[in-house]
C-alpha cells in the first residue's frame, strides 16, 4: 500500500532533525573536542592522562551507586511483587501514589531529607526526649546512600511492577502444582519473567547515582567527593573546561557500557518465553 | 503473610512520603526549627512573597517553562508526524536513537555539553556572556523534545489510517485531511506532551545549573543559591508551593487522560 506522501509530511521532521543535530551530536563533539585539547586548542591526550589520579573518586562513586541500587533492588522487588498482587482498584492508587515523588524536584526532596536527618532536625530531637543520644547522619557514607535509594527507590519500583503486572497468574498455579514450593517459584519463575523490569531499574537507579552531585553535597556534607561532585567543579569554578571533558566522556562511556551489557543481559533470558 | 506484606508496602510508602510531608508541615511552623512544630504560621509564606529574588526566578522559571514547551511541543508533534510518514528505516532508527539520547545521558553529561556549546559558541561569537535567558531556553526544549515525541508518537501509530484516506477522497487537501481529522485525534496526545514538557522545565535543575547565569535564575536555582549553605524556612514555603503546583499538573493530566477516553468510548 503505497501512497504519496505530502510536502508536509516528508518535512515535518526536518526541524526536529536540525535541531537533533544542533543541540544533542553539537554538544556531544564538543565533549570530544574539549576532552581531546589543551588549553591551547592543540591536540593532547593530556586530560585523559590526567584521569589516572582520578581513580579513586571513580571506585567511590561506582561503589556508592552499585551499593544503592542494590539496595533499591532488594527493598523495591517485594514492594513491586506486593503491589501487582493487590486489587486493581488499590493498584491504580498505588502507581499514583509511586509516581507522584518521581515529579518532584530531587532538589526538593533531598533537601527535605536532609532537614529531617540533620544534627537540629526531626530524628534526632525524637532520639533526644525518648532519652537516647542523638546520632550524626548527614556527612556519614551512610546518608549518601541513603539520599540514592531514597530519591530513586521509585524509579526501581515502577518497572519491576509493570513487569510483574504483566506475568499471568496461572503460571505460579502451574508452578505450585508442579510442585515448586515459595522460593522455587520465586527463583524459577517469578524472577526470570520480569528480568526485563530488573533491568530497566537496575538502569534507572544505577545512572543518575553515579552521575549525582546534590545528593553528596547535601548529605555528604561535602566529605565525599563523587564524580558528580568533581565534574561540576570543573565546569562551575574552576573553569577547566578540558578535565571536565575529559571526565564526563569517561563516565558517559561507562555508563553506555553498562547499559549495553545489562540489555544483553535480558536479551539473553527475559522477555521471550520458551514456550 | 499477607497481613505481613500488606504492613511492609505500607511502611515503604511512608517512609517515601514521611520528609516531603514534614517539609509542608514544617512550612506552617510559627518558629524558626526544624526539631519542634510551635504554632500555625503563614509567616514563612510572607516572607517568600517580600522576596524579590524569589518572585523574580518564579517569573523566569514561568517564561522558560511555557517558552521551552511550546517550542518543545510544536517541534515535536511535527517530528512525531514526520517519524511515523518516514519510509527509510535507517533514518527513522537513526532519528530515534538520537531522539533517545538525552533521555539515556546523565542529566549533568547533557548540561555540561550544552555549556560547552554555548561557551564555544559565544567564544567564536565574541560574546563573553552568552549563557542566560535564550540558552536556558534551548537546553529546555533539547531535553524536553524526546518526551513529548514519546507522547505523541503512539497516538499517530494508533490512528486509522482509511480516515486519512477517506478526508482526501471526500476533496480535502493533505493539510486540510491534516488539520481537520488528524490533528483532533492525537490532540489528547500533544497537550499532555505539553504538560509533561512544561513540569519538566518547571522541575529541572541540574542542567539549568550548567546553561544559566547568575542573572538568569529559575526557581530550584534559587532553591540551590539559598539551601547551599544554612537552611532557610522561607525555601519551605517555596518547596511546599512547589510541589502543590506539580500535584495539581499530574491531576490535570490525569484528566484530560481520562475526559480523553471517555470520548473515545462514547464514539464507540
Amino acid at each position: 500500500m503505497k501512497q504519496k506522501r505530502s510536502l508536509l509530511e516528508r518535512a515535518a521532521a526536518v526541524p526536529h532533525m536540525l535541531w537533533a543535530v544542533l543541540f544533542i551530536i553539537g554538544p556531544l563533539l564538543f565533549v570530544l573536542y574539549f576532552a581531546f585539547t589543551d588549553t591551547k586548542g592543540e591536540f593532547s591526550f593530556s586530560n585523559i592522562e590526567l584521569l589516572s589520579s582520578y581513580s579513586h573518586i571513580f571506585f567511590l562513586s561506582i561503589c556508592f551507586s552499585l551499593v544503592a541500587t542494590a539496595f533499591c533492588l532488594l527493598i523495591g522487588y517485594p514492594l513491586a511483587f506486593v503491589m501487582s498482587r493487590a486489587k486493581p482498584s488499590t493498584q491504580k492508587l498505588l502507581t499514583v501514589l509511586l509516581m507522584l515523588p518521581m515529579w518532584i524536584s530531587l532538589l526538593i526532596r533531598t533537601y527535605s531529607l536532609m532537614t529531617l536527618l540533620d544534627n537540629g532536625g526531626l530524628v534526632n530531637s525524637l532520639l533526644t526526649s525518648m532519652g537516647l543520644a542523638p546520632v550524626t547522619i548527614v556527612g556519614t557514607g551512610g546518608a549518601v546512600i541513603l539520599g540514592m535509594i531514597y530519591d530513586f527507590l521509585p524509579y526501581m519500583v515502577l518497572p519491576i511492577y509493570t513487569s510483574m503486572s504483566k506475568l499471568d497468574g496461572r503460571y505460579l498455579e502451574a508452578a505450585a502444582d508442579l510442585g515448586c514450593n515459595g522460593f522455587q517459584t520465586l527463583f524459577r519463575v517469578i524472577l526470570p519473567l520480569t528480568v526485563p523490569g530488573i533491568v530497566s531499574g537496575v538502569t534507572m537507579v544505577f545512572v543518575p547515582s553515579i552521575s549525582t552531585f546534590y545528593i553528596s553535597q547535601k548529605l555528604g556534607g561535602g566529605n565525599f567527593d563523587l564524580i558528580g561532585d568533581t565534574i561540576e567543579r570543573q565546569f562551575k569554578f574552576t573553569s577547566t573546561y578540558h578535565v571536565g571533558a575529559a571526565l564526563s566522556l569517561v563516565m558517559m562511556i561507562l555508563i553506555l557500557i553498562s547499559i549495553a551489557v545489562m540489555n544483553r543481559f535480558s536479551d539473553s533470558d527475559g522477555e521471550d518465553m520458551p514456550i | 503473610m499477607k497481613i505481613l506484606s500488606r504492613t511492609y508496602m505500607w511502611v515503604v510508602f511512608a517512609l517515601l512520603y514521611a520528609p516531603i510531608l514534614v517539609l509542608v508541615i514544617f512550612s506552617f511552623n510559627d518558629g524558626g526549627s526544624l526539631a519542634s512544630y510551635t504554632g500555625f504560621s503563614f509567616r514563612w509564606y510572607g516572607e517568600l512573597f517580600h522576596d524579590s529574588v524569589a518572585l523574580q526566578s518564579l517569573k523566569n522559571s514561568l517564561f522558560l517553562a511555557v517558552s521551552s514547551s511550546l517550542l518543545a511541543t510544536l517541534i515535536g508533534t511535527f517530528a512525531a508526524l514526520g517519524l511515523d510518514r518516514m519510509r527509510n528505516r535507517y533514518v527513522k532508527g537513526a532519528v530515534n536513537a538520537v531522539t533517545n539520547i538525552p533521555m539515556m545521558n546523565p542529566d549533568i553529561v547533557t548540561g555540561v555539553s550544552l555549556m560547552l556549546l554555548f561557551v564555544a559558541v559565544g567564544g567564536i561569537l565574541g560574546l563573553s556572556e552568552i549563557l542566560g535567558r535564550w540558552t536556558m531556553l534551548m537546553a529546555h526544549t533539547t531535553f524536553s523534545l524526546p518526551y513529548v515525541i514519546l507522547s505523541v508518537l503512539p497516538r499517530f501509530r494508533q490512528f486509522d489510517r482509511t480516515l486519512r484516506e477517506a478526508a482526501l477522497d471526500l476533496g480535502c487537501t493533505p493539510w486540510q485531511s491534516f488539520y481537520k481529522v488528524e490533528l483532533p485525534a492525537i490532540l489528547p496526545g500533544v497537550f499532555s506532551g505539553l504538560v509533561m514538557a512544561f513540569t519538566l522545565s518547571l522541575d529541572d535543575f541540574v542542567i539549568s545549573h550548567f546553561v544559566s547565569s547568575p542573572d538568569f535564575q529559575t526557581l530550584p536555582l534559587y532553591i540551590y543559591n539559598q539551601t547551599a549553605h544554612n537552611v532557610k524556612y522561607s525555601m519551605y514555603a517555596l518547596c511546599t508551593l512547589i510541589i502543590f503546583t506539580i500535584l495539581a499538573l499530574l491531576l490535570v493530566i490525569n484528566f484530560a487522560g481520562s475526559i480523553g477516553k471517555r470520548r473515545k468510548e462514547g464514539a464507540k
